[in-house]
């Protein structure tokens, strides 16, 4: 096992390697200017010092091995400085990784926005996955009957129904007509008491549902094709016939062998959780992750855009490798194989 | 060894139908009309070819066929004057595992993959047992060693795929008989053993006969082995019992045409050898896509005359212990008095 995550991380170092080498290139091929939202009465010199300025002076491989090392090496360690309130080396100096549009570094609007999305793009995750594992044990256990045929059809609109209609939908049925919640995200928002505190939940109640919906849809077609799957094993007669509950064959029996599959596709799904929900952000102007990208893709900010990209790209990565680890703690045949 | 004959039965089962409720609205007739007694101590061997019934014959005893597609239409399985078939969820889960225990036709799918198997194994016993952690791992262990299985006591821990197919098998057995069982089922149990193990597990099964009076319903395709084992035998065609006798009358009387064509493409009939195979007979099987109201085996059957096509023979006894269910006398060789 531990051989198999060594060899595992070794192979991921590579590959990351390789993704933000093509994610820089392909960004810094695009044909963009950080002087081009300029008025045009600022003179051609002026332009030139402020692409100096943002180091666009020097050649492509220097400003790939500066980005690497800002983006492993430097912001790591003012990441550090920040948890644990010390102070290593130089830090004022430390080069930057700055977006050309609001000129601080990319870093910290990044935990600027993070709260953002983690509250409601998270939270919606895991109430997709409270709701969804449940609805899938029941749906198989009880296939076709009418629970389970209102859980197909349910799911078969969160799974088909984009989020941008069912936002818009709850915000016309919440917002406009009923005026029960607030269709914007108000993100200077500051829980304090009870009363600031139910208005965070009334706020999030609308973009944490539409986003919980979708993941939970998604999640309980996979757990119930999981248990199906297991309930028709032979397994489950042998349990059977020993005398057991059909408490302990389902939740015992069938309940570990399904979730292997499950908790796999749950880790893989993560990094979508930092990457935001670009769209339900956007309509429900959550400022998150997703927000944040978007704005800098239209403004064609690239070292915004660049460290973004690269940053779901190692989320992915080691997520996926998470996945990996747990199918091995579930699964003894993978463990000892 | 002998059948005690005038004590009651452990297990009587009576007119048992299960069929299977098809895609499409079809049925299929797998069990139709099965009866046997089954007394302590004794050993029944069921042999018939692949789909006459035998294997969905002794899961409807235990219901532990899907339900649905499966549904036991009419019968009765007493177990100590108690209807199987007639019982509670609740009180049926105190008879499986507990009075019937079921070894299972494939031992590579039957096992649980996540749990170890001391885990496995030691379910039934605290279940039923109400053995405490330490005590249902010992007996585990004893288990384990008695179906031989080499250091048993620190194999508890690993995971079925770390065992090789026949010693799953021989953790199915162990299981099976964890909790001392009155019934014994099973179904193919020593297809994937080698000949030395097999004889180690049919010498423990024979001693647990002895001691315990434990009874066993052994299910199979090998006529050697119930030569050498059984005390009766059931023939099963169709899903019906087409012959049913004491081992030695049944081969050296058969009467049904379809057992004197399987013992005849069987080569030594003395001498208990192993490892004959059912022979395939000409012609096929029956499709069960209708109850039986003619005898099953016409089609097949080179005695077959026009009774046979209208009337569904019955079992009837033509010696001591020995009923068959055929319209023609096959030792007198002409049919039957009607
Ligand atoms: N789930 C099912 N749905 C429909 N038909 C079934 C189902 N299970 C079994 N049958 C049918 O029931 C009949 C009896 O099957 P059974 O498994 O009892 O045969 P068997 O005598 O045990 O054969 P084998 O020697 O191959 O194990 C077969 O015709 C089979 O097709
Ligand atoms: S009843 Fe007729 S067809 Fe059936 S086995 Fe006997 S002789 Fe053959
Ligand atoms: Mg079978």
């Amino acid at each position: 096992m531990t051989h198999y995550i060594i060899r595992r991380l070794l192979f991921a170092v590579p590959t990351l390697i390789a993704i933000s080498f093509i994610l820089f290139a392909l960004l810094d091929l695009a044909p963009n200017d950080p002087t081009g939202q300029l008025p045009l009465t600022i003179p051609a010199e002026a332009r030139e010092q402020i692409r100096e300025s943002l180091g666009l002076g020097e050649a492509f491989h220097i400003r790939y091995a500066k980005w690497m090392e800002q983006f492993f090496v430097n912001e790591p360690l003012n990441l550090i400085e920040r948890a644990f309130g010390v102070e290593i080396g130089a830090s004022e100096e430390r080069l930057r990784v700055r977006s050309w549009a609001t000129r601080s570094p990319v870093v910290d609007l990044i935990i600027e926005r993070l709260p953002q999305t983690l509250w409601v793009v998270g939270l919606s995750y895991l109430i997709g996955i409270l709701i969804a594992i449940p609805i899938g044990i029941v749906s198989a256990y009880r296939q076709y009957s009418w629970f389970d045929q209102l859980g197909t059809f349910v799911s078969m609109i969160g799974f088909s129904v984009p989020t941008f209609f069912t936002g818009l939908l709850a915000i016309i049925v919440f917002s406009v007509t009923l005026q029960w919640l607030p269709s914007i995200y108000d993100t200077t928002h500051r829980v304090t008491d009870l009363s600031s505190f139910w208005v965070q939940i009334k706020q999030m109640a609308m973009p944490v549902m539409v986003l919980a919906l979708f993941n939970a849809a998604q999640i309980s077609r996979f757990m119930r094709a999981a248990v199906l799957d297991n309930l028709t094993q032979d397994y489950v007669r042998t349990a059977r016939a020993k005398g057991l509950r059909e408490r302990i064959v389902l939740f015992i029996h069938v309940l570990r062998n399904s979730l292997i599959p499950v908790v796999t596709l749950i880790a893989l799904g993560i990094p979508t959780v930092f990457g935001g929900a670009i769209i339900t952000e956007k309509i429900f102007r959550v400022n998150g992750i997703g927000e944040l990208l978007i704005t800098a893709i239209q403004g064609a900010d690239i070292p915004l855009v660049q460290t973004l990209s690269f940053l779901f790209a190692v989320l992915i990565v080691i997520f996926n490798l998470i996945a990996d680890v747990l199918y091995g703690i579930l699964d003894p045949r993978i463990r000892y194989g | 060894m002998s059948r005690a004959a005038g004590r009651s039965p452990v297990l009587s089962v009576r007119e048992l139908c299960t069929r299977f409720r098809i895609q499409g609205g079809g049925l299929v007739h797998a069990v139709n009309g099965i009866s046997f007694d089954l007394h302590a101590g004794e050993l029944l061997g069921v042999v018939g070819e692949s789909g006459s019934g035998k294997s969905v014959t002794m899961l409807s005893l235990l219901k532990l066929l899907p339900m649905p597609p499966a549904e036991i239409a009419s019968g009765q399985a007493l177990l100590d004057g108690e209807d199987l078939l007639a019982l509670n969820p609740a009180r049926l889960r105190h008879v499986r595992g507990a009075k019937v225990g079921f070894i299972f036709q494939d031992p590579m799918a039957s096992l649980n993959p996540v749990l170890s198997v001391g885990y496995q194994l030691t379910e039934p016993l605290r279940l039923h047992l109400g053995l405490g952690r330490r005590a249902a791992r010992r007996r585990a262990a004893a288990l384990l060693e008695g179906v031989g299985i080499p250091a048993a006591e620190s194999r508890l821990g690993d995971f079925p795929h770390q065992f090789s197919g026949g010693m799953r098998q021989r953790v199915m057995i162990a299981m099976a008989l964890a909790c001392d069982p009155k019934v014994l089922i099973a179904d193919e149990p020593t297809t994937a053993l080698d000949a030395t193990i097999q004889a180690q597990i049919l010498d423990l099964l024979q001693r647990l006969r002895r001691e315990r009076g434990m009874a066993i319903v052994w299910i199979t395709h090998d006529l050697g082995v119930v030569a050498g084992l059984a005390d009766r035998v059931m023939v099963m065609y169709g899903g019906q019992a087409v012959e049913r006798a004491d081992v030695r009358s049944l081969y050296a009387r058969p009467q049904h045409p379809y057992t004197r064509s399987l013992l005849r493409a069987l080569p030594k009939l003395e001498g208990g050898s192993s490892g004959e195979r059912l022979a395939s007979i000409p012609g096929q099987p029956p499709t069960l896509v209708q109850a039986p109201d003619a005898c099953s085996f016409a089609p097949r059957c080179a005695h077959a005359f026009a009774r046979c096509r209208a009337e569904n023979p019955a079992l009837a006894p033509v010696t001591e212990g020995h009923e068959v269910a055929c319209w023609y006398d096959a030792d007198a060789g002409v049919p039957r008095a009607a």
